[in-house]
């Protein structure tokens, strides 16, 4: 309850200079320049309007134009000179933007670099003191991408040119050789990938930067066809398909790392500090090179014809150790 | 009803906020009373806990309420005011490429409150004129995803220097407490770790936040330890992770298998019939050996020794796994 005051004390403080001297301003506009729906900003304006210098000194109130508010949608605000800046920024909020944009540098290319480096320099300058909490958050690039594959990749982006990828597919311990229209340069979970057409798999793929052996521009336009959509991230990298396969994995302690990886259906805590985890897995040959990384702290309950096969494999591999 | 109350109260803060601000000098409790609409009614003790407060609400949205007291107060009671200087953002004005980048940063944080928080801060810099691009179109999509419940509440402890304590569990241990000064947050590898001062171990200590298995609690007063002078988190980040590559390792990989070892293989060349030699750097032997092992049958650990014989203790156990195991 306090805290909706709060909040409404914080944006009414913005939104008294972002109104002033504006003429008229439409209030869907101020809604989404403010990040709210309309109802909370014509909410704001009728508190607004019983604000003002205090009636002791002069009893003016600040003006809302309430009639043009409901006649036309938009909002007019004058009359209160006093409130001409927006407050400073918190620690929290410098933080935020800061680490974001330092965030954002590590993957655009160099002309944007300079634009997010003139803007952070200015952004520190106004923030003042809550600028150095920023420093308290680092984000460290994740595995090390090529320069230079970087700078294909990107240049390709930018002329909208097909390009030619030799790419590393650990799960399958393959390296393959395909031509992608790309779509975008995204980072997300500390790791920057390429998203674009795949005319291997004819559908969109996502390709990890530092997974590209080699990437060449082709002539051909990049020419993504209608039905090639950027996937949506908002619930994660990894979203489980329909024909997925699904298993039930025994992680002993050294192993409870894989819950927190990759994303698990359901866990369920057993005996010793093992952890019961249920996954949906897209590839199988994925599942048994984790089963064999885990050697013994991960075991598969379900499906059993995988855990045949682990074993199998184990056996063979021992062959090759005549002495051991 | 609730509503009422809210709506009241966020007119009175704002009426509170403009007094102080407007006036020269400091207002006495009595002068505040009387002007601010909302206090004049009070009895006296509510005034008094209302005001308290409302203080306090304001400190915490960030709006610097100083008390001291001047010349025209005659008696020993304090005044209350908000230097401009102190209140308003400074004057900051964008270049349209710089507007754009800016807009970008909104999209960026996958985490409630820091998405919140920047978006608290771009609504700031629009009211001071700025005009932060919002659909700035890009092809570049960095995310920062934060989903560890303990991101924030450790975010907060280091902005504000506090010292906290939680349940942190170790690969194969039990969950043990610790108590920590946070220094930093920072992000490897696409999660998150704390750095700060372990105050048992009386050391710089790393912890992953996912590895945290209680709520993150105060272990004293907010700015009550200090971040050692020069401490720089990417540095002290790389003396905490592991270690550089210190020796070599060599392995036989059948022909086309192996991809990622021949990737930062330092030296490849042909071995038997359908088979090749590589040398690997070498930090961790039984990383390396997870690694070989994973490869099944297409991967052979050649040398060191110590390396040969941690691939083959690990075969021989998946090799048992299941063998008279119960589920």
């Amino acid at each position: 309850m306090s805290d909706r005051a709060r909040d409404q004390v914080r944006r009414m403080l913005a939104l008294v200079p972002y109104l002033q001297d504006q003429g008229g301003v439409p209030v869907e506009q101020v809604a989404q320049d403010f990040g709210v729906d309309r109802q909370t900003i014509v909410n704001d304006l009728n508190v607004l309007w019983f604000c003002g210098l205090p009636e002791a000194v002069t009893g003016d109130m600040i003006d809302v134009d309430m009639e043009m508010l409901e006649a036309d949608g938009v909002v007019r605000l004058d009359n209160a000179s006093y409130l001409q800046r927006p407050l400073r920024l918190t620690a929290r909020e410098a933080l935020a933007l800061i680490v974001a944009l330092r965030t954002l540098r590590e993957t655009v290319d160099q002309g944007a670099a300079d634009a997010v480096d003139r803007s952070l320099a200015k952004l520190e300058s106004a923030a003042g003191d809550a600028a150095a909490a920023a420093d308290s958050v680092e984000v460290l690039s994740a595995a090390p991408v090529d320069p230079g594959v970087r700078a294909t990749v990107q240049e390709a982006l930018t002329a909208a040119r097909r390009v030619h990828l030799r790419y590393l597919v650990p799960s399958r311990d393959e390296t393959t050789e395909r031509d992608v229209d790309p779509m975008r340069l995204l980072s997300a979970e500390g790791h920057s990938y390429l998203e674009g057409w795949c005319h291997r798999a004819e559908d969109v793929r996502l390709f990890r930067l530092d997974r590209v052996v080699d990437v060449a521009v082709l002539d051909a336009a990049a020419d993504p066809p209608e039905q090639a959509r950027p996937r949506d991230l908002s619930a994660g990298l990894f979203q489980p398909g329909g024909d997925d396969l699904e298993a039930v994995l025994e992680l002993a302690p050294p192993a409870r790392w894989v819950s927190e990886h990759y994303p698990v259906e359901s866990t369920e805590e057993a005996a010793d500090g093992r952890l019961l985890v249920r996954m949906r897995v897209g590839d199988p040959a994925w599942l048994r090179r984790l089963v064999l990384r885990g050697s013994g702290s991960v075991t598969v309950l379900e499906p059993p014809a995988l855990a045949a096969e682990v074993r199998q494999v184990a056996r063979m591999a021992l062959q090759e150790y005549p002495s051991g | 009803m609730t509503t009422t109350v809210t709506t009241r109260k966020a007119e009175r803060l704002m009426n509170l906020v403009i007094c102080l601000l407007v006036t020269r000098g400091y207002v006495s409790k009595d002068r505040i009373r009387k002007v601010v609409d909302g206090y004049r009614d009070q009895t006296p003790d509510a005034f008094e806990k209302m005001f308290e407060r409302d203080k306090e609400e304001l400190r915490e949205i960030g709006i610097p309420i100083e008390v001291g007291s001047h010349e025209a107060l005659f008696d020993d009671e304090p005044g209350y005011r908000i230097r401009r200087g102190a209140f308003e953002l400074p004057e900051i004005t964008l270049e349209p490429d710089e507007a754009a980048v800016v807009g970008l940063a909104a999209r960026v944080w996958q985490h409630a409150g820091l998405a919140r928080q920047t978006t608290d801060a771009l609504v700031k810099l629009r009211a001071a004129g700025v005009a932060v691009d919002r659909d700035a179109l890009s092809m570049v999509e960095p995310r920062l995803a934060a989903s560890e419940p303990a991101f924030e509440p450790l975010c907060d402890a280091v902005v504000t220097r506090t010292p906290v304590r939680f349940g942190y569990r170790r690969p194969g241990r039990e969950p043990a407490e610790r108590v920590l000064e946070p220094w930093g947050v920072l992000s490897w590898r696409g999660r998150w770790y704390v750095i700060g001062r372990d105050r048992n171990r009386d050391a710089p200590r790393m912890f992953r936040l996912s590895r945290v298995t209680t709520t993150v609690r105060k272990a004293g007063r907010a700015g009550s330890y200090r971040v050692p002078e020069g401490t720089d988190l990417r540095t002290l980040a790389r003396t905490l992770l592991p270690p550089p590559p210190a020796g070599t390792a060599v392995v036989r990989a059948r022909a086309g298998a192996g991809n990622a070892l021949r990737r930062r293989a330092t030296a490849e060349r042909a071995d038997s019939e359908g088979w090749d030699r590589l040398d690997l750097p070498l930090t961790h032997v039984d990383e390396l050996a997870e690694e070989v092992v994973s490869y099944g049958a297409d991967v052979v650990a050649v040398d060191p020794p110590e390396l040969r014989q941690a691939v083959v203790a690990r075969l021989q156990r998946l090799a048992r796994l299941g063998d008279g195991v119960s589920g």
